[in-house]
């Protein structure tokens, strides 16, 4: 099988083994769970329970505001605490939902939704859509983007690709990976249901080539399936960026001012597509995701399923507890993930992993002057002069930063890892995007 | 309290110190074999002075961005080692009777004038080295050729370079493997390939440039070299002088070369170009040194006409 990939990425250390081979558990949240209404992209959701109300497991909580907006669901049944806003993982307070739960699990009534058995061919695509969107679920891989958005392009005829994106270039992260060695079957079946809904493409499961295991059974099982193939990527960050993935799949290109249906392509990642079984086969809500907790600073790394809404601070206990010595933690990949300041804030359905590290590797580096080596232009997956973009950052020099095309920044990190300067380019180029799509709004 | 910072949070292992460090390292085999080669033609006395040589210029370079940093109060950038290889590459451009207080001069030069005056690391527009030896070429003309000690018989005292300027025929592998006379680190091609290879290996440089160099150099020397289409001829030109070692150390110098990949190309065109016109045309033997800094000169044009199209962008600037 030929291996597929993009030019430039790197190869930061990936530190999967600490967690590839241990089967997720489930936890049992314990005491208030948190439910900030915006956990995706797009208008927060609106409260829809009073304080004092008693909640069961799947019941909805919150509901969309929008076209682009995702409900919100009780992971756990109990009684609505409070309705105010919360700190999340990004430092901000967002309003939130406070349940405080039962440890009944009560759940709602789901009996006779399989939509696909109850439904004829006519109704079918808008039933999905309905179920996808009803169940609240957005993009798994940390985007957060309605998914239901998502699978309403406006030419359904045109999509010719449905990508799973299972490339998990993230170092440490092993959520998608234990998602494909548990659940291979329904990942695959998930990914046929969401083919109904584009009669002329093809299902492709795209993954790195550091999992052997995962693409050769997926292979196996995607025989029965004449519209689905597994498709093996060069192992290399950022392969798992949505445009370079449609690259290194397709062929095609696209830019920032274009959406992957531009190219014919819709992306989803292995959570949201399992997610979207789940929802149209057994009507279930999203309430839970795996979550990867890693890193030299945590005692027993592990991959956990968590109920959303469930405080960081559990996570590190069900993982034997830290070391006393962490000097950082992150919510999501060491690459694009949130630094905390505080571990008690909420998984959310964007979390994918808590990593905690002894050592940071950022306080450390000692910043010289840019040597204007290249090496940032050599790794720069979307072909940026990224040295050049900084300077335009730090002289505040918008046209320059627009010449050199840093609209198209990804912000995936790259120049920043590589530069041996330790410039802060990522950051610089970051906070002029920023400042410039501010200035665009005021006009 | 955790640290909390913006993302990313790891780094790759390469720092600008350690980048430095192995530019050193490379050029740790031309600077022996200089030491060796100079004691071999002249005797011990002369190996002893291109050691000297070479540290005396490293030496008044750390200290003279040392003492600048001083006086302007800025921290301190010693320690990322920089000035020693701006020091060993001017030391290894330094015929080895040069004068101890030129030495000392030229690296003043090198390190305030070209580097530290415009703001350092990373900052300047022309190689420090380099700068400094065309200032020592200018100023001292006849030190600066001077590759014999006085008391050596006059028929031997040319450079392979000069002899086949002036038509006289000189041995390929002698100029391979550098036991002739010429600076102290430009003789032998064979222990700055060693080098290459090593800066190559550890991706410290970018083969673009000097292949793309000595390549168009090659070409204009058959071209319009003055002997026609003559391999052996061209390869003599290619291990002659200061080539080999500019192209690999001194073209790929980071600051004072293109950062854009097409730019790369064109700036060792215009290297191949200008070396091989020096050369043909000029009145010295040697063309290296000021195609390169005039070449540095040229850097920021190259850069603005070769910004590259972006990701999914390629087909669009062109509509």
């Amino acid at each position: 099988m030929s291996v597929l990939t993009f030019k430039g990425g790197v190869h930061p250390y990936d530190g999967k083994d600490l967690t590839k081979d241990v089967p997720t558990r489930r936890i049992n949240p314990k005491g208030e769970l948190v439910f900030p209404m915006s956990q995706h992209i797009g208008a927060p959701a609106t409260p829809m329970v009073k304080i004092g109300d008693r909640v069961l497991k799947g019941q909805k909580i919150g509901e969309a505001s929008g076209f682009v907006s995702a409900n919100i669901h009780s992971s756990v049944s109990g009684t609505v605490k409070k309705i105010e806003p919360r700190l999340v993982t990004n430092g901000t307070k967002v309003m939130s939902i406070v349940i405080e739960n039962d440890e009944l699990y009560e759940e709602i009534d789901t009996n006779s939704k399989n939509i696909l058995e109850n439904c004829d061919k006519k109704t079918l695509k808008d039933a999905i859509k309905e179920a996808v969107k009803e169940a609240g679920i957005v993009g798994l891989g940390g985007a957060c983007f309605p998914t239901h958005v998502k699978l309403a392009p406006k030419d359904e005829s045109a999509i010719d690709y449905v990508i799973v994106n299972a490339a998990e270039c993230e170092p440490y992260i092993t959520a998608d990976y234990r998602r494909m060695t548990e659940n291979p079957k329904e990942l695959l079946e998930g990914l046929s249901i969401v083919l109904h809904l584009f009669d002329n493409a093809k299902g492709v499961v795209a993954i790195e080539d550091n999992k052997p295991d995962v693409i050769e059974n997926l292979t196996k099982l995607a025989e029965k399936y004449e519209r689905i193939e597994v498709k093996a990527l060069k192992t290399k960050y950022p392969q798992g960026s949505e445009r370079h993935i449609i690259y290194a799949v397709t062929g095609r290109k696209i830019n920032s001012k274009k959406l992957p249906a531009d190219a014919g392509c819709i992306v989803d990642n292995v959570d949201t597509i399992y997610s979207i079984y789940r929802a149209v086969k057994e009507g279930k809500p999203l309430t839970e995701r795996i979550v990867t907790v890693s890193g030299d600073g945590i005692h027993n790394p592990c991959n956990l399923v968590v109920p959303f809404g469930t405080s960081h601070t559990q996570l590190i206990e069900e993982a034997g507890g830290m070391d006393e010595n962490v000097e950082k933690i992150i919510s999501g990949g060491p690459m694009m993930g949130q630094a905390l300041f505080d571990t008690d804030v909420p998984v959310i359905k964007g979390s994918s992993s808590l990593l905690l590290f002894k050592h940071d590797e950022v306080k450390a580096a000692k910043m010289t002057n840019c040597l204007n080596c290249g090496k940032c232009v050599n790794v720069c997956p979307e072909g940026l002069v990224c040295a050049k973009l900084a300077q335009a950052a730090a002289l505040g020099d918008k046209e320059m930063f627009i010449k050199y095309n840093g609209m198209e920044c990804i912000e995936c990190g790259t120049c920043n890892y590589i530069c041996p300067a330790r410039r802060n380019i990522t950051q610089s180029v970051r906070t002029m995007k920023r400042a410039i799509i501010a200035d665009r709004k005021k006009g | 309290m955790y640290y909390v910072s913006s993302s990313p949070h790891v780094k790759a292992k390469l720092t600008t110190n350690r980048i430095m460090i192995d530019v050193v390292i490379a050029m740790i085999p031309a600077a022996l074999f200089g030491i060796i080669n100079s004691g071999m033609l002249f005797g011990g006395f002369y190996a002893f002075r291109a050691f000297i040589l070479i540290a005396v210029a490293i030496g008044s370079c750390v200290l003279s961005e040392y003492i600048y940093n001083k006086i302007i109060k800025r921290e301190q950038t010693i320690g990322d080692m920089s000035a020693v290889v701006t020091g060993m590459i001017l030391a290894l451009n330094l015929p080895v009777t040069f004068p101890i207080w030129m030495t000392i001069l030229g690296s003043v030069f090198a390190i305030i004038v070209v580097k530290q005056l415009f703001g350092g690391l990373g900052q300047n527009f022309m190689n420090p080295a380099l700068g400094a030896r065309c200032f020592l070429v200018l100023s001292f003309a006849k030190q600066m050729t001077a590759f014999f000690p006085v008391n050596v018989d006059a028929v031997s005292s040319a450079t392979p370079l000069t002899m086949l300027k002036n038509g006289a025929d000189t041995d390929l592998l002698t100029m391979f493997i550098g036991n002739h006379a010429g600076t102290i680190g430009e003789t032998s091609v064979i222990a700055l390939l060693i080098g290459a290879l090593y800066l190559t290996v550890r991706n410290i440089i970018d083969l673009r440039i000097p292949l793309t160099y000595i390549g168009v150099f090659a070409v204009c020397i058959l071209l319009f070299g003055g002997q026609g289409f003559d391999s052996v001829y061209m390869l003599k030109h290619i291990c002659g002088g200061g080539l080999i070692f500019g192209a690999f150390y001194m073209a790929t110098d980071y600051s004072t070369s293109p950062i854009t990949t097409k730019g790369k190309y064109l700036y060792g065109i215009c290297l191949g170009v200008l070396t091989a016109l020096f050369r043909t045309f000029g009145n010295t033997a040697e063309g290296v040194s000021f195609a390169i800094i005039f070449c540095n000169l040229l850097v920021p044009l190259i850069e603005n006409i070769t910004i590259p199209k972006a990701f999914g962008l390629e087909k669009e600037k062109e509509a």
